[in-house]
């Protein structure tokens, strides 16, 4: 049994990990509650706001612009993408937009990977990051990590106060209520999709950003936090905004706790979870009935 | 006649051959070029890996990301009974690999089915993710964690004296390729089988294969442990190919590489997948040759990937497939070889053999007893109770939203009732599942039609028909889906019957809304029922097409118990035997057409201005 020092410790470092897998799993689920498909590209774009961050804070050692980089990044590849081609996907079946999605994450991972090459590029973390925190003599964690949670709690507050707090937002929840209904009232629905779309793409870059100085940064840094957002949208509801973040704290929780009991089972542990969640409430713990 | 029957039987094997015949001629040619049988090898191996993943996503909708899971699994089962002399016999090591593959294909399979869609591929990637991880760090003293299983011995095979070992080049691709042989010539047979039929169907509409009375949870779990059967064989064999397993294999990237393979090549094609594997393995091996362009193979394979999902999504293969049928076989799919068997009168005998038990007249055959169901905190459907005898044709009538559909659906096991008891033949069969009513002789055709888009009226046919044969799931993968005789003669005689001769054999989707109409009547008629509901069966036809499904339906009732909701009111007093008045989801009346006429609540709530209408 470890600890207590050693679980508070494990229980902290997992809910910073958490709110990022939060920010990260919101996109994903304000696109999908949206548009209505599940961008599996997503963990390319994290790891285009990784390597954004990579390149800005290299030359300019500004976190501030770094994080303006990530977005900006993003937000060019995601208008580009939507307008150019996923526009087109709207219309046909879900499985044909994951594949889209899918390939076009092949294609980002492989175009960083020409130009960045396969090895693994280290970010430091800003200066005002530097540095240890004593949680009352029990545990010491670094300053950055601790930062990180204000962070991406700030941009979830960001995306939440756009949805549910501007007349922006009241059409983007209304479209995905009633995507024919929004249309006959004149809004334009296109307008709508490129909107949120280039929101959720921001919120993996913006992720990807703060994840960097935490980890390597290499071309294929997205698929795990990937396949770890799928598991928290599964968790919390596909298209729940609310099941993002509950899902990303319990999910980065488990797996940093279940770490200190043990590292070998503690990845196998989330997905046990999700397979519960699963047999006992099928839709996720926020899902809205009967939404797929 | 028998120069035709030979030409067909020729047709059949058609594709096995030419097959069978590449698989031995191809190697000279190729090695020749590229010196590489390795790399056929290769590609034969995940062209079968493919063929089971397209069973499941290209036949059957089912679109997995977790493929890597049971190529995985069989991979290291067979790597550690062979290597640790668990077993010594090589072939029952591979034997045992498969089996595993399958097991654990059965329990990824019941969790992850009960989800569909973008969920279904999700969980999927997930339970491989989740494998991988086991595979590496809790199970690696016996899979070898980071480095993998080596040396993996070779199967052999004693003729007589002679010793074959199915070593390295050559010798593994005889095996391979026979394997690869005998894996097409199976799924061949199974998309051409009756079981194949219903996997079309629900890729097409789940829903409405489900209420014609198969068992789609089922037929679905079959063929996801299928897929996983021909994902654990391809993996037995590369590690028996590299006599080594190595580490990655449970990673996501083998799930994706058969996904990208199979929709390169074509989905819905059995041979795409190969083709894809090839292009795959061939851009890898000779793009890497050229300086500059080399690192960008995976870019360019991606770029690929999204044309053709964009632009060509039958893929290379398919799109060949495609022209060369529409340049050598004619552009509209052939009107069916088989002659019409059945005349004219045959057919109406063969529509009026429904399975109805003898002295089922005596009591009613449908009954609702104080029916209910409620939406949370609607009350759509409130108390209903109503009592069909056989043979009638009873009508459920009543304003939009007062709960017609809603209380049809509960009837059809479609939904289930909050309360209330629904009888068939006195069985209580409330809250049975749609397949199970379905099967016990209750069939519905639907106010908007739920048709088999891709295929023929024949086909869409086929597939409820199909279902009329007792059992929901049902193994028969052998025979072609339109060999039963019996089948065959009720489509046909059902084809007669709605006057769809001319357009049977074209594509649904290209027929005029009235003759869409009659297929969708005709699937509820194919599962050949004792008890038919009709969810207004004359919506959208016109007034002359109307008299025909007015007729048709009269003719129908003759030894069947027809429920029918409609809004056609003269139709309506003209079949219907009794009629139920529903209102704000309760009864309002209930009784004969000229009780109904006269009943003065039905005039002041409902018929309203209509009541001089309805007297006319």
């Amino acid at each position: 049994m470890p600890s207590t020092a050693t679980l508070l410790s494990q229980a902290f470092s997992g809910f910073a990990f958490g709110t990022l897998l939060a920010l990260m799993s919101s996109g994903l689920t304000i696109i999908f509650g949206t548009l209505g498909f599940v961008n599996f590209a997503h963990g390319a774009m994290f790891m285009l706001g990784a390597y954004a961050a990579f390149v800005v804070l290299t030359y300019t050692h500004s976190y501030i612009a770094a994080l303006l980089a990530g977005a900006a990044v993003l937000l060019i590849v995601s208008v580009i993408l939507e307008r150019g081609l996923l526009q087109f996907f709207y219309a046909r079946p879900p499985e044909d937009q994951l594949l889209v999605t899918f390939g076009l994450s092949v294609m980002l991972i492989e175009a960083i990977r020409y130009f960045f090459g396969s090895d693994s590029q280290r970010v430091s973390p800003p200066a005002w990051g530097d540095g240890i925190v004593d949680f009352g003599g029990l545990f010491y964690y670094p300053l950055y990590r601790v930062e990180v949670i204000g962070i991406a709690a700030a941009f979830l507050l960001a995306i939440y106060l756009l949805l549910y707090h501007t007349s922006v937002g009241l059409m983007v929840r209304a479209g995905i209520e009633d995507r024919l209904m929004v249309g006959l009232l004149g809004i334009d629905v296109r307008k709508i999709f490129l909107l949120v779309f280039a929101v959720g793409a921001m919120a993996a870059g913006v992720a990807g950003v703060i994840f960097a100085p935490l980890s390597a940064v290499i071309p294929d840094m997205g698929t795990p936090f990937l396949i770890q957002a799928f598991v928290v949208v599964v968790i919390g509801g596909l298209g729940s905004f609310g099941g993002a973040i509950v899902g990303g704290i319990l999910v980065g929780v488990l797996l940093s706790v279940t770490t200190a009991f043990d590292p070998d089972w503690s990845q196998a542990s989330i997905y046990l979870v999700m397979t519960l969640v699963l047999v006992l409430r099928p839709r996720g713990l926020f899902g809205a009935v009967g939404r797929i | 006649m028998s120069a035709s029957i030979a030409a067909r039987r020729g047709s059949r094997w058609l594709p096995e051959i030419v097959v069978a015949l590449l698989l031995i001629v191809l190697p000279f040619g190729f090695v020749a070029a590229f010196s590489a049988v390795d790399l056929l090898t290769r590609i034969l191996l995940w062209g079968l890996f493919g063929i089971g993943f397209d069973l499941l996503f290209g036949y059957s909708g089912l679109l997995s990301f977790g493929q890597a899971a049971f190529f995985g699994t069989g991979g290291f089962v067979t790597a550690y009974l062979l290597t640790n002399h668990v077993l010594n016999n090589v072939w029952l090591g591979m034997l045992a690999g498969v089996v595993a593959a399958m097991l654990f294909g059965v329990l990824v399979g019941y969790l992850a089915l009960r989800r569909v869609g973008l969920y279904f591929a999700m969980i999927t990637l997930a339970f491989a993710q989740l494998s991988y991880f086991v595979e590496n760090s809790p199970l690696a003293p016996w899979t070898g964690g980071e480095n993998g299983l080596p040396g993996i011995p070779p199967p052999t095979i004693h003729i007589g004296p002679l010793l074959f070992t199915f070593g390295e080049g050559w010798h593994i691709y005889v095996l391979v390729a026979a394997l690869f042989f005998l894996g097409y010539v199976l799924a061949r047979s199974i998309v051409r089988s009756p079981v194949g039929t219903v996997l079309s169907g629900i890729r097409q509409n789940a829903d409405r294969t489900a209420a014609l009375g198969h068992s789609v949870a089922g037929y679905k779990l079959s063929v996801f442990v299928l897929a996983a059967g021909y994902a654990g064989l391809a993996g037995v064999l590369l590690g028996v190919f590299q006599s080594y397993m190595p580490p990655d294999a449970f990673s996501v990237d083998i799930s994706g590489q058969v996904v990208f393979q199979t929709v390169i090549g074509g989905a819905g094609t059995l041979l795409g997948p190969t083709v894809g594997a090839a292009v795959w393995l061939f851009l890898r091996d000779e793009l890497q040759q050229i300086p500059g362009v080399g690192s960008l193979w995976m870019f360019i394979l991606g770029a690929i990937f999204v044309a053709l999902v964009t632009l060509l999504r039958k893929g290379l293969y398919g799109t060949f497939a495609a022209l060369w049928q529409a340049r050598f076989m004619g552009a509209t799919p052939q009107p069916q070889a088989r002659p019409q068997r059945v005349a004219r009168s045959h057919a109406a005998t063969v529509l009026h053999t429904p399975p109805e038990p003898i002295g089922a007249a005596v009591t009613p055959v449908l009954e609702a007893l104080s029916v209910s169901k409620n939406f949370g905190g609607v009350r759509a459907v409130a108390g209903v109770s109503l009592a069909v005898p056989a043979g009638e044709i009873y009508a459920v009538i009543g304003p939009n939203g007062a709960g017609k559909s809603t209380f049809l659906r509960l009837l059809s096991g479609e939904m289930a009732p909050t309360e209330g008891r629904i009888l068939l033949r006195g069985q209580d069969i409330a809250g049975r599942s749609v397949t199970a009513v379905s099967q016990a002789g209750v069939a519905k055709s639907y106010q908007i039609n739920q048709l088999f888009n891709d295929l023929t009226g024949r086909q869409n046919l086929r597939i409820a028909a199909l279902a009329r044969r007792p059992g929901t799931l049902r193994f028969d993968m052998f025979r072609a889906a339109d060999s039963i005789a019996e089948v065959e003669d009720s489509i046909a005689g059902l084809i007669g019957e709605l006057g769809l001769e001319a357009s049977a054999d074209l594509p649904v989707t290209t027929l005029p809304y009235g003759e869409k109409r009659r297929i969708e009547l005709g699937l509820a008629l194919a599962t050949r029922p004792s008890v038919l509901l009709l969810d207004e069966p004359l919506a959208g036809l016109s007034p002359g097409e109307r008299q025909d499904v007015i007729r048709l339906i009269r003719r129908l009732a003759a030894d069947r118990t027809i429920l029918l909701v409609e809004h056609d009111m003269d139709a309506v007093f003209a079949m219907a035997a009794r009629i139920l008045v529903m209102h704000e989801g309760g009864t309002l009346a209930e009784g004969t057409p000229a009780e109904i006429r006269r009943d003065a609540d039905v005039r002041r709530a409902y018929l309203g201005g209509m009541a001089a209408h309805v007297h006319a």
